[in-house]
């Protein structure tokens, strides 16, 4: 056989591809999220969205500061400076359906699911690094937005300090928020498969479900609202616990739930069906 | 090895792979041949447990894919050459690749090398040719030193260059050792590439034999003919119960009968030759004849024109 070069590289002695473990697929995944642009994009779109949007908006309430007593009784300085985590939360949730339903739109689930043919491994991979990715770098941007927003509203004395009872508490719960809408977008991905399909889903289960409730009997709607998947998610980046919301992190957990009710039936559905 | 019994694929009324049995063994390159449709990717999906079969059961070096604790030391796949994220490089895919089961980075570069990609390895895979995805493809396939190399037209998209250094690849795999299978809808490719032949239509059964069995067995050789007294010699020819027809240019076309047998009687009758040659059917035609029932897609055959 005459070849310039040899057919198979030769390789030095020692082992070349061991078990799968789920720590070595949580890389391989760290691998693909960094490696593709949309990562670098959407993550940024999130941060500055977060941080933008907060000092806009905080701005925006300094030139108008609250006139009379009851509007400053009501005022939510923390709320005003974390006002882009309802933005944020689109790009964070987009990015996980990109995660996985990018994927299928190439055909390199296939080649995923060859080399892990368990494939729950490479769904509960990508949740890490989705939920970590999204927590780490969102928890500075809530903090920085919400020191630049204190900073602006300073000026008019509407800030509030981190260390008042559940402001710190909204900070961070903005930002596990922020992760589990990137898990919510993932589970979706993976469910629906397709990426205009998924990211309707995520937007369907974002904003219909108040929409809805609103077309119901006041009496109704009021009783349901609070177990609707965003406003429990959100009882947690609130300061005050809104009496007609759920506690904040009972909240929190409800819509966690929910976001693992999206993931189960997405690794069902990944187990059961043809890649 | 990869061994397929009963293997069936059924996608609503269609019947996508029907009742496959067959054994793919070591050391040599076995074609899966069969027209465009014909259920090669399928069967190739069920091999690595990516579709599950509707009936039947396949193994790979003995037991169900899914069930290897390191898939890409048992089986390397090439199944499409575009399943790459076109904004990732060549380099991260396969990384990626190789961190899921702890192949060491030294070995994704030996595998770039390999098959020539050491240029563009890092550049975004979106900018890549058809050819240099199968390349990165075939880089993949390699990067756990598999004992079993599967290739879904690897062929394709591919320049001279390139065929000539797939085939020697291929070769040189088997002669290791491994398992190659490797599929085509081209004969003429196959019958240069394996040694052994796996033909399907309409995701049946069609050959399971050696390369030159089936040319020798589907493409029957004959005898081309030309002498100073053709009538005479057709005669003589048709008396040694050989089938002779004639030729425009007053040359016989004779089966049945060797090139040998035929100079000698025309040797012993005083017949002078004027031409005489081996004639292979056409190795296409020959593939053609076998699958033609097995056909899914065919364009509307222009009358009168030859094949």
């Amino acid at each position: 056989m005459t070849t310039t070069r040899p057919a198979t590289p030769t390789r030095p002695a020692g082992p070349t591809a061991q078990r799968v473990t789920q720590a070595r697929v949580i890389r391989s995944e760290w691998t693909k999220l960094r490696s593709v642009p949309s990562t670098a994009w959407s993550l940024l779109v999130a941060v500055g969205l977060i941080v933008g949007v907060g000092a806009l908006y905080s701005l925006l309430r300094v030139t108008r500061p609250p006139s009379d007593p009851a509007a400053v009784a009501s005022f939510d300085p923390t709320a005003v400076s974390l006002a882009g985590v309802q933005l944020a939360e689109l790009a964070v949730g987009i990015l996980g359906v990109l995660l996985v339903a990018g994927e299928y739109a190439t055909g390199t689930i296939r080649v995923s699911f060859a080399a892990v043919p368990r494939r729950l491994p490479v769904l509960w991979g990508k949740a890490v690094v989705i939920g970590l990715t999204t927590l780490v770098l969102c928890l500075p941007a809530t903090l920085a937005a919400f020191l630049v927003g204190q900073s602006i509203l300073s000026a008019e004395q509407l800030d509030i300090p981190l260390s008042d009872p559940g402001v710190a508490r909204a900070v961070l719960g903005s930002a596990l928020y922020l992760g589990a809408v990137g898990l919510l977008g993932l589970g979706l991905g993976a469910l629906l498969r397709s990426t205009a399909g998924a990211v309707a889903g995520l937007f369907g289960v974002l904003f219909a479900p108040q929409l809805l409730a609103g077309l119901l009997p006041a009496a109704w709607s009021d009783r349901i609202y609070p177990y609707l998947p965003v406003p429990a998610g959100v009882a947690v980046t609130a300061v005050e616990p809104d009496p007609a919301a759920l506690a904040p992190w009972s909240g929190f957990a409800l819509f966690g739930l929910y976001v693992a009710v999206v993931l189960a039936l997405a690794a069902w559905r990944l187990r059961r069906r043809d890649a | 090895m990869i061994e397929a019994h009963g293997l069936t694929k059924r996608y609503g009324d269609k019947l996508a792979v029907d009742d496959l049995t067959f054994t793919v063994r070591p050391g040599v390159v076995t074609g899966f041949l069969g027209p465009n449709g014909a259920g090669k990717s399928t069967t190739m999906r069920m091999v690595l447990g990516l579709d599950a079969p509707t009936g039947g059961s396949v193994t790979v070096n003995g037991r169900p894919y899914r069930e290897h604790a390191a898939p890409l030391r048992e089986v390397g796949a090439l199944l499409d050459a575009r399943s790459v994220h076109p904004g990732r490089s060549a380099y991260t895919h396969l990384l990626a690749l190789a961190q899921t089961c702890g192949i060491r980075r030294s070995r994704v570069d030996e595998v770039v090398e390999a098959v020539g990609l050491g240029g563009v390895a890092r550049g975004r895979a979106g900018g890549f040719s058809l050819g240099m995805g199968q390349r990165l493809g075939i880089a993949a396939a390699l990067l756990g030193d598999p004992r079993t190399v599967i290739l879904d037209e690897p062929v394709n998209g591919l320049d001279t260059e390139g065929i000539r250094w797939i085939r020697s690849l291929l070769r040189g795999l088997a002669a290791e050792g491994r398992t190659v299978f490797v599929s085509s809808h081209l004969m003429s490719e196959m019958a240069m590439t394996a040694q052994h032949l796996i033909v399907i239509g309409r995701g049946r059964l069609i050959a399971d034999t050696g390369t030159d069995d089936f040319i020798a067995g589907a493409a029957p050789g004959g005898v081309r003919v030309r002498s100073t007294d053709p009538d005479a010699l057709a005669s003589l020819l048709r008396s040694r119960d050989a089938t002779v027809s004639g030729a425009e240019d007053g040359a016989l076309a004779v089966t049945g009968l060797s090139t040998d047998e035929v100079g000698r009687i025309a040797g012993a009758a005083g017949i002078t030759l004027l031409e005489l040659t081996a004639e292979q059917a056409s190795l296409e035609e020959a593939f053609m004849d076998l699958t033609r029932d097995a056909v899914e897609f065919r364009a509307p055959t222009t009358g009168g024109g030859p094949r």
